[in-house]
């Protein structure tokens, strides 16, 4: 099962978002994907998951073009988690993951009991079983965050795309979260806002800038004290770990250099 | 919680809910300024079905099946169709607030069926329902492409249906006093108000499939409705072709609309109110709440006419002012609800 993003670009409102964009995702890997905000970051994940057709280029999933895939197929073998994706309907806990089903039933299939077994195997995964029952809208937004996760286990896919899961958590549950997700057999891109959180957990991390991929590779080749500075405008220290980890901290004081992201028209179209 | 139904459990709740229709279409019939035995009904629709020959006052009979009974189908129908359609499109907007009236559907298709009637557009080519129809998609368009002007957000949405409304019946309006009889403009207006006077079997003939076609393109689409939840994107990234449910969904209300409106005239918050109602019965599964919705929208309009043939000795009032009688405060309080839940 592999992934892939040749060539592609993107664009909205009259700005490039995404321009001439090529990665691979390896089976079984986990790879992050960083960048500053307007960067492309989660347009490049909706084009990594077919709901957006890209201008140019194409996204490949085992090699077949994925919008010449059906839906139902892409979405059996690929589950997308947004950016807190909310919902006013008293719906619970249980039935937002029973969605992830979807895929798999027509209109005339009914729900069978091999649907049950793996929404209470999704439940129990991400250690919600016990609140299957409440209603949506009184959850955290960590648990709810958490239902997001099962319901695209229950698509039993084997990539996993995130855009910034963990954004309006508290520390413990975006480590809790991420570690969750890295525990699954699956292959995982991510897009994140954390450098340590990607440092911690990706096995490579392809920054984007101004729609552009800049850098792809192993954290410890990648974040570097000149890329970081450049890309993001901040000045950091690394401390690199025996195991082959690395550490950021961050310098205070010296104020961000002349905007080298995205127009900013691209800034107010792409919502990140 | 409302886990699956068994296929025995779903047998015998669409047998109840079979049961419920037909003893509301039961009392439509019998109940009115003379109020007939529940038994002559019994007869009256035994005699003209099956020729069973019960001997019955022809002029009761003649109320019963030629008025009062095409009347009661008519209403349920009208209302299973407004519920479903207001369902459907709350869901698919993601917005308590949507139904066919709010949403200048419903004005659009006055305006269609009072271009064809009066100005004879299309003469011919065009029915009044087609009129109706075409009036229906063109207000919704209209009104879509005017709130992805306004930007996102529920209010986004209601607020280009309240400027549609009033533009389609702004154009109703001049359309009427410009070209039509006095004669004419009266009844209109009349009819616009929402009224089943002078419905009769024709009319089911027409109302009966709308509806039922309806609710089976609403059920086909139940399963993607439900992936609608958490919003368009999220309903692709699970394997719905979002475009192609907008299109059928949208289509199949309007044609409910449209028919509804040439028959009965635009009848206000019933897509609003009932799904709502329906909600609070059996949850948001749109397998089980499409039905339910239907089934709650067929009974409501019955007792809603039944309401209007009664209320007022020697009257008749336009059944859209019941309605909105009964809507208009039910749409204050899920209003108030909606922001205390924001």
């Amino acid at each position: 099962m592999r992934l892939a993003a040749s060539r592609v670009s993107w664009s909205a409102g009259g700005g490039d978002i995404l321009k001439d964009v090529s990665l691979s995702v390896e089976a079984g890997e986990f790879l992050g994907i960083i960048g500053p905000n307007g960067s492309g970051k989660t347009s490049l994940m909706s084009l990594l998951s077919g709901i957006r057709k890209p201008r140019s280029g194409e996204v490949l999933l085992d090699g077949v073009p994925i919008g010449a895939l059906g839906r139902r197929t892409v979405a059996q073998r690929l589950a997308l988690v947004e950016q807190q994706a909310e919902t006013g309907e008293r719906i619970t806990a249980r039935q937002a993951v029973e969605l992830g089903r979807t895929p798999y039933l027509g209109p005339l299939s009914p729900w069978s009991p091999d649907d049950d077994r793996i929404v209470d195997a999704a439940l129990d995964n991400v250690d919600m079983a016990d609140l299957a029952g409440r209603i949506w809208h009184t959850l955290s937004g960590g648990e709810r965050q958490r239902l997001h996760i099962a319901r695209a286990l229950a698509q039993q896919p084997r990539i996993l795309l995130l855009d910034e899961p963990t954004n309006h958590l508290d520390i413990g549950h975006q480590i809790g979260l991420l570690d969750l997700v890295r525990r699954q057999d699956l292959t995982v891109v991510a897009a994140l806002h954390d450098l340590n959180h990607a440092a911690m957990f990706c096995d490579r991390i392809a920054v984007m800038q101004a729609g552009r991929l800049v850098a792809l590779g192993r954290p410890r080749d990648v974040l570097t004290v000149e890329r970081i500075r450049d890309v993001f405008g901040v000045d950091v220290a690394i401390e690199h770990e025996p195991d082959g980890g690395c550490h950021i901290r961050f310098r205070p004081g010296r104020t961000p250099p002349e905007r080298r992201t995205a127009p900013a028209v691209a800034l107010a179209t792409t919502g990140t | 919680m409302n886990r699956t139904l068994t296929s025995g459990g779903r047998t015998g709740a669409a047998f109840a809910a079979l049961v419920i229709l037909l003893l509301a279409l039961w009392m439509g019939a019998a109940i009115g300024e003379t109020a007939i035995p529940m038994a002559t009904v019994a007869q009256t629709v035994a005699n003209r079905l099956w020729n069973a020959g019960y001997p019955l006052e022809p002029i009761d009979e003649g109320i019963i099946w030629s008025y009062r009974l095409s009347r009661a189908v008519v209403a349920a129908s009208c209302g299973a169709a407004l519920a479903l359609s207001g369902a459907v499109l709350q869901s698919l907007l993601r917005n308590p607030l949507a139904d066919p009236y709010i949403l200048g559907i419903s004005a659009g298709a006055s305006t269609g069926a009072v271009g064809v009637a009066i100005l004879g557009i299309g003469a011919g080519v065009l029915t009044l329902p087609l009129g109706a129809f075409v009036g229906a998609i063109t207000a919704f368009v209209l009104v879509s492409m005017l709130a992805v002007k306004a930007g996102r957000g529920t209010a986004a949405i209601i607020l280009a249906g309240v400027a549609g409304s009033q533009l389609f019946n702004a154009l109703t309006s001049f359309i009427v006093t410009k070209a039509a009889t006095a004669e004419q403009a009266r009844g209109i207006m009349f009819w616009l108000l929402g009224n089943l006077s002078g419905v009769r079997w024709a009319d089911a003939w027409l109302a009966v499939p709308a509806a039922l076609v309806g609710l089976v393109v609403c059920l086909w689409h139940a399963r993607p409705l439900d992936a609608f939840t958490f919003g368009a994107e999220s309903a692709a990234s699970l394997g719905i072709s979002v475009r192609r449910t907008y299109l059928a969904l949208v289509g199949v209300s309007a044609m409910m609309t449209a028919v509804m409106v040439s028959i009965v005239g635009s009848i206000g918050f019933v897509g609003l109110v009932i799904p709502h109602a329906a909600r609070l019965l059996v949850g948001v599964r749109h397998g089980v709440l499409l039905p339910a919705a239907a089934l709650t929208g067929a009974v409501f309009m019955i007792l809603a006419d039944i309401l209007s043939r009664t209320i007022i000795p020697g009257q008749v009032l336009p059944i859209g002012v019941i309605t909105a009688l009964i809507g208009a405060p039910a749409f204050a309080l899920i209003l108030a609800k909606g922001r205390a839940r924001a």
